[in-house]
This record gives structure tokens, sequence and C-alpha cells, in this order.
């Protein structure tokens, strides 16, 4: 079996971003960008796979500008086999990204495809059910465990819901999104990043995918969120109580 | 493959121009949760949502599922808030688990045979797992986690994990499909259970949902939840939180203990939720539930970007941490330095008890 991983390169979680004072957008030139969180569990889900001999093959796939090229290339080192970059300079949203990712996956013809539940970005939550309704595929969507039975050509997802763990059977071929508790993703050791350096980066275009880039969604502004007023910091839990009671009334 | 889509074009265009973009009527089709016989708070918060997008809008609610519970739940929905005017029911054996494969399906047939300009639902697991995937089957691009409806196709939603709100426009043709964020569309106290005239109660034709490939191609297997008496934690007027620094599942008692005092729900951060003091769902954050209590008290939580993004929107945050640098005390209305053991304690003793 072959597994398609779809991941996304965006800010790093742990930079405090800005906004443009022309309120276009984020300021992304200059910025430490990284894989997406939810994405590097993907692929990590997809490694296991293929090491407890489950698959044969884990493409990696972006969509993107041309430094999506790194973080493909970081994938290559985390393990991956190949990969795939969808070069395409401007802004994408998800239908648009499941729409290649449907072509990709008709082209490659993978039995299970794994993305992140959402980007640390744009906090859609929407690419993995997107590209699974177009496929007609099962989805399972915030997955924390997956296992497979070969046999019947299953998998059995537990995901994170609201109540607590839903189990679902899924007939393969698939749609898998990833939850935080999946997997600790791996590093990429230094003789891993160095062979990374001689596997295949393919380019496409969505033109040459057939894919037709409509967009019904237009950015009007991007702004900070409301600042809160800054805080007391009190001395005692009497204190707190009394705040909490007189000042505040919550309590 | 060219000709088609030019046809595709010609006729999306047809539509939209039928009618002008702002004085187009209002049609809005809400899909609601229900568990135990009766649809749950976040569908109503759609609902007061979906009032929001204009004047003269006609909210049918899509309620799918099966047996007594179904019947319990649509009687519950044809009196749980006043600016219903339809309740769509499917009653058949495919729904008796939210699955998205037929879910999806379903609300692809009910807008084919009802055009509604708008499709909604709340920001939980069920809305976030199906309404995306319904999008996809018809072709439009869906809004996840809105906060503000400025119009009827002009909404804002944050992003970065809260830390900038992005304002968009939908320009696509019908219908718009929206995730709302439950904690920003409140319920107000007059519409609940007031009611003014008595929906309509249609049934759904499902017979032509196995058209579909992929209805059956999933199962549901089993869910585990917790049991608990206190409030849910999205609805909750009180919240208290504990971090990594309650060290362990046992300590994490003590704010178990503090939340039964203040008739509070009890939530988590990631820390905590990874070293296994307390199950994943009581984790808040950007990857878990968003909150907007009254009252949010945090214990042991430094306050990371990724925690922050859960809680912002809290209206009085208290802090109570040793490291009088941590980011938490921020964002915090008081914060109080000093170790949470002795701190936790005293409160249990002093606090007023609160039934």
């Amino acid at each position: 079996m072959k597994i398609i991983v779809a991941i996304k390169r965006v800010v790093d979680y742990a930079v405090k971003i800005r906004v443009k004072p022309d309120k276009s957008g984020v300021e992304t030139s200059n910025v430490k960008m990284s894989m997406n969180p939810f994405c590097e569990i993907a692929l990590e889900e997809a490694l296991r796979i293929k090491e407890s001999g489950r698959a044969s093959e884990v493409v990696a796939v972006s969509v993107g500008p041309a430094q999506c090229a790194d973080t493909l290339r970081t994938g290559l080192a985390m393990g991956a086999d190949r990969a795939i970059h969808v070069d395409y300079p401007g802004t994408l949203y998800p239908l648009s990204i499941a729409k290649i990712l449907k072509a990709l996956v008709d082209a490659e013809k993978p039995g299970l495809l794994l993305l992140g539940k959402q980007a640390i970005d744009d906090d859609c939550n929407q690419t993995g059910q997107m590209v699974a309704g177009l496929l007609k595929w099962p989805q399972a969507t915030f997955a924390s465990k997956v296992v497979f039975d070969e046999e019947n050509k299953v998998a059995t997802v537990d995901r994170e819901v609201d109540g607590g763990i839903e189990t679902l059977s899924l007939d393969l071929p698939a749609v898998i999104t990833t939850d935080l508790r999946l997997n600790q993703p791996r590093y990429a050791t230094l003789p891993n990043i160095m062979k990374a350096k001689s596997k295949v980066i393919k380019k496409v275009t969505p033109h040459d995918l057939n894919v037709e880039i409509k967009s019904d969604l237009e950015a009007v502004q991007v702004a900070e969120p409301p600042k809160r007023k800054s805080g007391t910091v009190l001395s005692s839990v009497d204190e707190l109580i009394d705040r909490l009671k007189n000042e505040a009334r919550v309590i | 493959m060219a000709i088609r889509t030019l046809i595709g074009a010609f006729r999306n265009h047809s539509f939209s121009s039928r009618v002008a973009p702002y004085s187009r009527s209002l049609k809005t089709l809400v899909l609601a949760e229900h568990d135990g016989g009766s649809v749950k708070a976040s569908t109503l918060s759609a609902v007061e949502a979906a009032n929001l997008l204009g004047d003269g809008n006609s909210i049918s609610l899509l309620l799918a599922g099966s047996g007594p519970s179904l019947q319990e739940a649509a009687q519950h929905a044809a009196s749980c808030h006043p600016s219903i005017s339809q309740v769509l029911l499917a009653d058949s054996d495919k729904f008796t688990y939210p699955l998205a494969e037929q879910w999806a399906k379903l609300v692809h047939v009910v807008q084919q045979k009802g055009s509604f300009s708008h499709i909604i639902t709340g920001s939980g697991s069920f809305g976030k797992n199906i309404l995306p995937r319904a999008a996809a089957l018809l072709d439009v691009s869906p809004i996840t986690d809105v906060i503000e409806i400025s119009g009827s196709n002009l909404f804002v939603r944050p992003i970065y994990a809260g830390n900038a709100l992005s304002t968009v426009r939908y320009t696509g043709s019908d219908p718009c499909m929206l995730i709302i964020r439950s904690t920003s569309f409140p319920l107000k106290p007059a519409s609940a259970g007031s009611v003014s005239n008595a929906p309509s109660v249609d049934k759904v034709d499902t017979s032509s949902l196995d058209e579909d490939d992929a209805v059956g191609k999933s199962k549901f297997i089993s869910i585990s939840s917790q049991d608990t008496e206190r409030p849910d934690l999205g609805n909750a007027r009180v919240v208290v939180t504990g971090g990594r620094a309650l060290k362990s599942a046992e300590n994490f008692k003590m704010i178990e203990k503090l939340a039964e005092k203040l008739g509070a729900a009890v939530g988590a951060t990631r820390a905590a939720v990874d070293a296994g003091f307390v199950p994943n769902e009581l984790q808040v954050g950007q990857t878990g539930k968003i909150v907007a209590p009254d009252l949010y008290m945090a214990f042991g939580v430094s306050g990371a970007i990724q925690h922050l993004a859960g809680i912002r929107d809290s209206k009085v945050i208290v802090a109570v941490n040793k490291d009088a640098d941590a980011p938490i005390f921020q964002v915090a209305d008081y914060g109080l330095v000093g170790d949470l053991f002795e701190v936790i304690p005293e409160l249990l003793e002093k606090l007023p008890d609160k039934k």
C-alpha cells in the first residue's frame, strides 16, 4: 500500500506573529517557518505504518510557493520516500488544496491519505474532510490511534470527539486526519538529512494536474485582536476572593 | 473538460445573477446536533448566529437520527427556539451515529431540494467533521470558527491561534457554509423556551443516500465518554483549569474539588493531558475546547500561545502561578504569585459554598 501525506509550511508554532500595518495579512517574511505540527504527526504515522510492514511507500506532498520544497526536504529527512511539490505562488483555500490532492490521489492511487487535522496558521480544519468528500472515501478526523487489518482492508481509528473517544472502522482507501495525541514525531538525524538531499522532489503545477483554481472567498482585512487591559497582581487569597466578590462580581 | 468547466461557469453565473447579492432572500439550514433526546446548546447558538445574517431569514433545522431519541429530539427542536420555522427530520438507521459520509450526503440532498442561502452548524467535533465534507460535495468554500457576522456574506474569524482576526467575504454561489464558534453567539434569555409559532416538521426522503459511494464505507464501533456531573466545559459559567504544575493525577483532584465548590467545569492544558492527569476532552486551547466563561481560573498554567487561544474571551481571568514572569499574567485580570498547593487549599477553605 502506498501512503500520501499532505504537509504544509507554516509560521513556526512558537513565533509570536505580527499583523502587517496595512492589515493585508500577517508578516511572514523573515519569520521562522516550519512544518505544521499536525502534518509532522501525520508523516510520523505514515512512517510507522511503513516500518511495521503495512505500507510500501510514503509520498509527501505540499502545495505552495518555492520554499515548500524546504519543508518537503524535512519530510524526506524524517523518512518519506519521495515528494511532490505542487508549485503555486498565490493564496489557496482548502477547497483548492482538496482538489489538488484529489488529482494527485487519482494519479498515484494510494491506499491511504494522511493529513493533519488543521494548519496552525489558518486554523481551518477542513482540507481532509473536503478531499475525502471529493474522493468519496470514508474519513476519520482527529485520529488518536490507527490500527490496520490488512486482510479485511479496514482501518480502525480512535477519534478525539467532544465527549471522549469514538472508535470507527473505515474501508480502505480512506482519509485520516491526525490529532496531537496520535504519536510523537521523530527528529531527522544528520545522516538522514544528508540522504534526503538525493531523494526526488517532483515539481508540478495545478495546471499540470488539470485543477482549476477558483476562489469564492475574499480576504477583506486582517486585524489585531482587541487587547485585554492589564490586570492586577494581588497579594493574598483573601484579597482575591474579595475582588472576585465585590469588584468583578463573579462569585 | 474545458467545455464542462465552461458550462459549469455559465451555470453558476446565471444562478447567482438571478438575484442581486444584497437583496437575496435568506434561507438558512442549521445542522443540528442532538444528544439524549434534546438539541444541544451549540446548535441553538448556531440558530442565534443565523438570526444575525439579516432580516427575514427563514430558519430550518436539520435533525438526523433514528428511533425514539430522534422523536424526542424532534419534539424538543420544535419548541427550543422561536426563530425556527421548519424542522427537517431524517429518520434512518444510517443516522444512529453521526457519521460524516451519510451526513454530508444528506446535506447535499437537502440543499438540492431546499436551495438554502446559508448552511450553519456549531464548531464542535460534530460540525467540524461534517460541514467541510458537505461543502466539498457542493463545491463551495466553508468558513470555520466564525466569531462575528457583519452581513449575510461578511464574517470575522480568528487565525494564528486567535492572534489575528481575519475578515472574509464570501463571494461564491449559494450556499454560504459556516461553522460558528458557539461561545461568540450566546443564547438570548428571551429566546429560550418562548414559542411564537410552532414550526412545521417535515420528513426528509433518505432513500437516495445509498447512491453516494462513500455511505457504508465507515462504521461506528464504540464511544467512550466520561460521565460527569459537572457542567459542560464549553458552556460553563466558571472554568477551573490546571496545568503541568499540578504534578500528578492525584493532585489534580484539588482542581476538581475547587470546581465542585464553584459549580465550575474543569479544564486542563495540553501538558496536563499529555502527562495523563486528565482525559483529553478537557483540553482547553487552539486544538482543544474554546471557552468564554464569566470566570476562568488557571492554576499552574504558564500561558502558552496555544492555550491562550482557548480562553481569550473569558470575562475575568484569574491566574495563580509560582513564576511571576509566566505569560499567563499578561492576560490575567487578577494574578496571584504563589504556590498553588497552598493557594488552592486556602481557597477551598475560604470560598463561599455554591449550589
